[in-house]
């Protein structure tokens, strides 16, 4: 069968430029990995404006819960269903499907992804899934929504997001089984390509739980209105847009960290097993996320050892997980002369605001917290999805010279990292301290506590706008390299997979003969050593 | 390439169409499991009321005018169980390059899958069910309905691979055990359909 598609390289040698309508038809109907990587990537950077203006605003409007300010009230809901959408389905997810979709079958040594028309198809199914959701919403539909039609046209298009995610993990998934280079096991499949294969594999087999969930609530909804509606749409799916399902759409930024790390501190990383292995601890997310359940441990039950296993495996091992990556990572710069890039900080703490992330997960679970449906979880989400973020540009930054054939500028990626961390602390941190003063979950208004509600929800909303800042410098960033960037080489890191063997950017069909692997650090061993340069 | 690699020898994407199943197939069953799981949860939680001569206390969730026929059920199991003998049939003449007998198996597959199909309709006419008459129905008819998707995804495989099996394709043995396989999830989705909606009602 089939699998990889040929281009005509000879055509696009001669140089010629395309009119525009002619490249607009190649990037609709290319199967390129790396073109439809790029679209995942540049479709959920520009849906990252969205939750984060939305969260500002939300920020602002909650300073005065006793009045709408800012919202029409009729509107609250969809919006608040709007944002949380956004920041998983719109932003964490896909941004890390693109980046795999674009970068795993070259670090795979792979001439094409498996199943090239799939991780098409994913794509426009998710971006038609995305604008159907907002079409929906606009014209009062979604959770709380007035318009029956609108309603069951976002069930659907939820659906419809759904089966493009679940189609890409596929793609993804087959590709590192089945498309290594000779020589590649499983255990020397970079760690990038790894944590993609963990997030694949977990997103196989939690998401089609929520896909049963809208087929039950849309045949309801269009037919008879009794089975589900009852339970309300937030109910039914709630868990698919909180955690612990948001940690198996960052197991490809830890990805990112275990990738960038060694290349950074130019050494063979150490321990490296076990860095596998963290990453695939993260993926036990996935048993909390498939049985719906926040798993709480209440200290004062009697049955204290009973509800507490649980709660250790669905909290406490994908937070190992995470230690242990990060762990390991910085490991790798002890006693090397690190040359530390954009893309490094980004990664390092991009992974730092997810620990915290999945740490107050670990807290908002223990019972005698009293955290449950407090803004708490909603800061829990912001950490993950923005730390997630973060970690996704430096991902972008490490590969664009194979993808755009450009580097990024890093003094400027420095800047945007400091901004951007102190927007993830700032739109989070707040939301922990006014989730222990109480401050409910989902409402912008109606609420009440002792503290100073104002200036905890001010500086939330100032983080959420940083956040959109750094999101437009990000892009803006990226389009001036790609315009007016000098040509990068084709290994400007001094890396180690296979990825830097070919030009950049990468031709179409990546590799032009297959390389033979003997180790998780190819490129590395084909290198002349230090002595060997130095003689 | 910039950096000289050791170069292997270009090998063929290994089993690609029966991983790519494989993984299809664990998303379908998560589906029906996730579907399972609210159909329990729901008949679990149907209100409950006491009989007419208040011995006993009843669940309302299946109308008790409804009679489930269960022969037609049990003939729907009997066909996926042929239905994968069939496929195992086809993996078993493609491993042998025995091109007639696989086509011939798949094509035994394909009318097989089409009786469950046909014992599916049976079920909804004589079940009589109106979808909007109440929470059983509506999950009756929406989990049996992803049933036959799945059903009809399989019809449409099938067809796929028996055209290639007539078409002269005899290194096609991972397709045709991916397809064996695409059965085989279909049969485990019903057998746990079929003793949850059929037989515990």
């Amino acid at each position: 069968m089939t699998t990889i598609e040929s281009v005509d390289v000879s055509t696009q040698a001669k140089g010629a430029s395309p009119s525009i309508a002619a490249a607009i038809g190649q990037w609709v109907t290319s199967s390129d990995h790396k073109k439809v990587g790029r679209l995942f990537i540049g479709c959920a950077l520009l849906f990252a404006l969205s939750p984060s203006i939305l969260g500002a605003v939300f920020g602002f409007e909650r300073m005065s819960p006793a009045s709408s300010a800012i919202i029409d009230a009729n509107v609250m809901t969809q919006l608040i269903a709007l944002y949380h959408f956004d920041l998983v389905f719109g932003v964490l997810a896909p941004l890390f499907i693109g980046i795999a979709i674009a970068v795993v079958p070259m670090q795979l040594g792979a001439r094409s992804i498996a199943f090239p028309r799939v991780a098409q198809f994913s794509f426009w199914a998710w971006l038609f899934g995305n604008t159907l959701i907002a079409v929906s919403l606009i014209g009062n539909g979604g959770p709380g929504g007035g318009s029956s039609d609108m309603v069951d046209l976002y069930f659907l298009a939820l659906g419809l997001t759904i089966v493009g995610l679940v189609a890409a993990s596929i793609s993804i998934a087959t590709s590192v089984l089945t498309s290594r280079a000779p020589g590649m096991t499983l255990d020397y499949v970079p760690p990038f390509a790894w944590s993609a294969l963990m997030g694949s594999i977990a997103t196989i087999i939690s998401l089609p739980v929520a896909l049963s969930t809208i087929i039950y609530v849309y045949v309801d909804h269009t037919h008879t209105g009794v089975a589900l509606g009852g339970s309300g749409i937030e109910t039914a799916l709630s868990w698919a847009l909180g955690q612990p399902q948001t940690f198996i759409f960052v197991i490809m930024a830890l990805g990112v960290l275990a990738e960038v790390a060694p290349i950074t501190a130019r050494v063979r990383q150490p321990l490296r097993p076990i860095m596998l292995a963290g990453l695939a601890l993260m993926t036990s997310a996935v048993l909390g996320a498939v049985t719906q359940s926040q798993h709480l441990v209440d200290i004062s039950n009697s049955n204290a050892v009973k509800t507490f296993l649980p709660f250790i495996i669905f909290n406490g091992l994908p937070a190992l997980g995470v230690l242990v990556v990060i762990a390991i990572s910085m490991l790798s710069l002890k006693g090397s002369k690190p040359a530390v890039n954009g893309q490094f900080v980004l990664a390092v703490l991009g992974a730092l605001m997810i620990f915290v992330g999945v740490a107050g997960n670990f807290l908002q679970n223990i019972a005698a917290a009293g955290l449950s449906d407090t803004v708490f979880a909603e800061g829990v989400t912001l950490y993950v999805v923005y730390g997630g973020l973060l970690s996704a540009m430096a991902a972008i930054a490490h590969w664009s010279p194979k993808l755009w054939g450009k580097t990024m500028p890093t003094q400027k990626l420095l800047g945007l990292a400091g901004l951007g961390v102190i927007g993830t602390i700032a739109s989070s941190f707040p939301l922990f301290i006014a989730g222990f003063a109480d401050q409910p979950a989902n409402a912008l208004g109606s609420f009440t506590y002792g503290g100073p509600i104002a200036l905890w929800n001010a500086v939330s909303g100032l983080g959420h706008a940083l956040i959109a800042v750094v999101v437009l410098g990000f892009i803006g960033l990226l389009i001036d390299a790609v315009r007016n960037g000098a040509p990068a080489t084709d290994d400007p890191w001094d890396a180690h997979t296979l990825e830097w063997a070919i030009p950049s950017p990468a031709p179409t069909n990546n590799f032009a003969e297959l390389a033979q692997v003997g180790s998780p650090e190819p490129l590395l061993d084909a290198k002349p050593s230090k002595q060997e340069v130095s003689a | 390439m910039s950096i000289a690699l050791p170069s292997a020898p270009a090998v063929a994407p290994r089993r690609q169409v029966l991983v790519a199943t494989a993984l299809a197939s664990a998303a379908g069953t998560m589906v029906m499991a996730g579907m399972l799981a609210t159909w329990l949860k729901f008949r679990a939680a149907a209100p409950t009321r006491a009989s007419s001569d208040g011995l006993e206390i009843l669940k309302d969730w299946m109308p008790k005018s409804v009679v489930m026929p269960e022969v037609v059920t049990n003939l729907m199991l009997f066909a996926f169980v042929i239905v994968c003998l069939m496929a195992q049939w086809a993996v078993y003449s493609a491993k042998r390059q025995d091109s007639s007998h696989r086509s011939f198996a798949i094509a035994g597959t394909f009318l097989m899958g089409l009786a469950a199909m046909n014992t599916q309709l049976a079920v909804w006419n004589q079940m009589e069910l109106e979808l909007a008459k109440g929470a059983y129905q509506t999950m009756f008819y929406t989990i049996t309905g992803t049933m036959m998707v799945m059903i009809a995804i399989g019809l449409a495989f099938s067809a796929v691979t028996f055209f290639r099996s007539v078409g002269g394709r005899d290194n096609d043995q991972q397709v045709v055990s991916a397809h064996a396989l695409y059965w085989y999830f279909c049969t485990a989705a019903f057998v746990a359909m079929w003793f949850v909606v059929y037989v515990q009602k």
